[in-house]
């Protein structure tokens, strides 16, 4: 089962493109919750344009696994842009995860 | 724990399941191959063989034993890996088509990862699982768990990660091969991957010595079973690995009560007469250019003439030069090759470690199967000085072959002095090994040197003490008996012209001979003419006698007749009356 979550699809000129993220779990554990909260979270504050994440739940499809070479979960993998990225972890550290996804800060700097 | 099917015979009697590995050697050792349900550290430092291990456990499971495996690699990928093993004779893409193995390349790209929190390693097990469930794989590789450990930043969740792992592939009944890099120091891994895997441990080792590289195999650990724990030599050959263990330490070997002729007939007489017993093993020792391989390839010639198949390993000359140089002495061995009963390898001594030129020879013959084995020489192939060492591996090769009922004759070099010198001093320790000794020696005499050959031992028959000279030539081999005389052994032109000269003293004596009857018949001859002249003397001298005799007797006749005729005529009366008559 995949949801796919994608705010106002207005163009904004000042990014480049969209953030096409996925986030991997493996059932609706406390990790993968927290996970995608998080995400969640991120993408509004700092990705206001646009971002779709689809969320694939390898228990379901495990086939799905082998593409992105997923090992840990949770994993996010930012498909585009270019170059693909990996966060494993529930993505509390916020700052590991712009880091991570290479998001120019939006907002005030979080601590 | 799920059931393995057992297609091995049950000639182990296990306590604990096995799960067979199908290399021969190597399931010997163990007792009937690796712990079954359960995982196995394969430990041993780069290019030691640990994935070809790994992989052909899993080919063999698939194809032999009936237990499709997971191939999960964290270093090659899929293609890599596929023409790797290529060379051994494993179609790797047929049998992931037909479902037996599937592969996964797991890679892990450290400057990829980002660690932003708590996570696990679950993803890894659902790929493992879905591999697993996708063809109902009973046997499962890790090659190698410790990229993991370079990939993924937090070592302390894929420790307790890779606890939960090998409990997860115990549960499902899964066996599993882990292969781990060599540690230093005290861990047997770099990354103590041994204290997950505890039933069994395999360590490969390669180390090169005096330029050689030799492969060894040691089952470091294994839980519940009595294994073999010394180190075993193995080879990587055409199909896969072959581990040669020392199993037949029992001595109770078959024998036969056959012989089997040499190919040269006084040789086989000195032998008591019928050559030397099957299955038994032949050395035939001397200094160079004394004819031991020409001994050695008139044996294997004359087991292709009685229709038996030969294997001939060379390790000084090509296979090319053997048969053309025994073409010399009338031993045409083309004609064999050619028939199929006759194999001549040939490989530089140097081309591998002593225990692999032993693993390669065992699986040469074993895929043969010939009733004769000839090794020429065996000096060389044993380059070790340490007669420690030479010596068990020689032991393995005679007592594998005479397992088999494999007659073997084995040439070796000597390096002895001149013929009074003692060089089989140095053969000792090998010589013990075989069953006949034939020593060949050159004797120097008169300017030149011939080859003389004799049986030093022969176990279990009578055999001759003489020493026989030795002849090459190219009509075939012969012996030739010595000339013995005044204390001295001749040989060749020595005893050439001795002979000659007894012939020409034997000539001359009988030239004497024939003039002395000559003599002693004119003698006889001279005699009986003497005889013959008496004779006729005495017959003229009776001849006369009677003549004589005659005469006096007619005188008298006469005369007696005259004077009665004289009387009557005087008119008288005869005498008779002896009176005197007056006549009226």
């Amino acid at each position: 089962m995949s949801a796919a979550v994608s705010p106002s699809s207005r163009e904004d000129s000042a990014t480049d493109c969209a953030f096409q993220l996925r986030l991997y779990i493996a059932g609706h554990t406390m990790k993968s919750v927290a996970a995608f909260a998080n995400l969640h979270r991120i993408c509004e504050t700092h990705l206001a344009s646009q971002y779709t994440i689809d969320v694939i739940d390898l228990t379901k499809t495990p086939q799905l696994a082998a593409g992105d070479q997923i090992l840990a979960i949770p994993t996010l993998v930012r498909r585009l842009p270019e170059p693909i990225k990996k966060i494993i972890g529930d993505l509390s550290n916020e700052e590991r995860v712009l880091v991570g996804l290479d998001i120019k800060l939006a907002g005030p700097r979080p601590t | 724990m799920a059931s393995i099917e057992q297609t091995k015979p049950t000639e182990w009697s296990h306590t604990l399941s096995k799960a067979p590995t199908g290399i021969e050697g190597l399931d010997e050792i163990t007792a009937g191959g690796l712990p079954a349900g359960r995982p196995t550290l394969i430990a041993g430092s780069a290019g030691c063989g640990k994935t070809m291990l790994a992989l052909e456990f899993l080919v063999r499971g698939a194809t032999q034993f009936g237990e499709p495996g997971v191939f999960m690699m964290f270093e090659e990928n899929a293609a890599e890996l596929t023409a790797n093993v290529r060379s051994l004779g494993f179609d790797l893409a047929d049998l992931v088509a037909r479902k037996m193995i599937a592969l996964d390349h797991v890679h892990i790209e450290r400057r990829e990862i980002e660690e932003t929190g708590e996570y696990d390693l679950e993803g890894l097990f659902i790929r493992l699982g879905h591999a697993i469930d996708s063809i109902g794989a009973k046997r499962v590789v890790l090659d190698t768990v410790e990229a993991l450990f370079a990939g993924l930043p937090n070592e302390a969740i894929l420790r307790s990660e890779l606890r939960r792992m090998f409990r997860w592939l115990k549960d499902r009944g899964i066996t599993a091969i882990i292969t781990g890099e060599r540690g230093e120091g005290n861990t047997i891994t770099r990354h103590g991957l041994e204290e997950y895997v505890a039933d069994c441990v395999i360590v490969l080792d390669q180390r090169v010595r005096e330029q050689i590289s030799t492969r060894r195999l040691r089952v470091l650990k294994y839980r519940g079973t009595a294994h073999g724990m010394n180190e075993y030599p193995f080879m990587i050959g055409t199909h896969g690995f072959s581990v040669l263990p020392v199993t037949s330490l029992q001595l109770d070997h078959s024998v036969s009560d056959l012989r089997v002729s040499t190919g040269i007939p006084r040789l086989d007489e000195m032998l008591s007469g019928h050559g030397v017993f099957r299955g038994s093993s032949v050395l035939v020792s001397g200094i160079p250019g004394t004819g031991k391989s020409s001994i050695a390839a008139k044996f294997i010639e004359t087991a292709c003439q009685r229709g038996e198949r030969a294997m001939f390993f060379a390790y000084e000359e090509s296979k090319a030069q053997i048969v053309r140089n025994m073409r010399s002495i009338d031993i045409d061995l083309e004609p064999w090759i050619k028939k199929g009963l006759l194999e001549i390898h040939a490989s530089r001594p140097t081309l591998l470690g002593h225990e692999q030129h032993l693993v390669m020879m065992h699986d040469l013959v074993r895929a043969f199967k010939p009733t004769v084995v000839a090794v020429d020489p065996i000096s060389n192939l044993f380059m070790a000085h340490d007669d420690a060492e030479v010596k068990p591996t020689l032991m393995r090769l005679i007592d594998w072959l005479k397992k088999e009922q494999i007659t073997a004759i084995l040439t070796s070099l000597t390096s002895g002095g001149d013929a009074t010198s003692e060089p089989e001093d140095a053969q000792v320790g090998v010589s013990s090994l075989m069953d006949t000794w034939l020593l060949l020696r050159n004797s120097e005499i008169a300017g030149e040197r011939n080859r003389t050959i004799f049986v030093r031992k022969s176990r279990g028959m009578a055999h001759s003490n003489q020493v026989r000279e030795f002849i090459l030539s190219d009509t075939g081999i012969d012996l030739v008996d010595v000339y013995v005389g005044s204390d001295r052994v001749l040989t060749g032109s020595a005893r050439m012209a001795q002979e000659a000269h007894e012939r020409a003293t034997a000539t001359l004596r009988g030239e004497d001979h024939q003039r002395q009857l000559r003599r002693l018949a004119s003698k006889r001859k001279a005699i009986e003419a003497q005889i013959d002249t008496l004779r006729a003397e005495v017959e003229s001298d009776i001849a006369e006698f009677d003549f004589a005799v005659a005469e006096q007797t007619s005188q008298d006749t006469i005369t007696h007749r005259d004077t009665s005729a004289i009387f009557q005529r005087r008119g008288g009366v005869t005498r008779t009356s002896g009176r005197a008559m007056e006549k009226p």
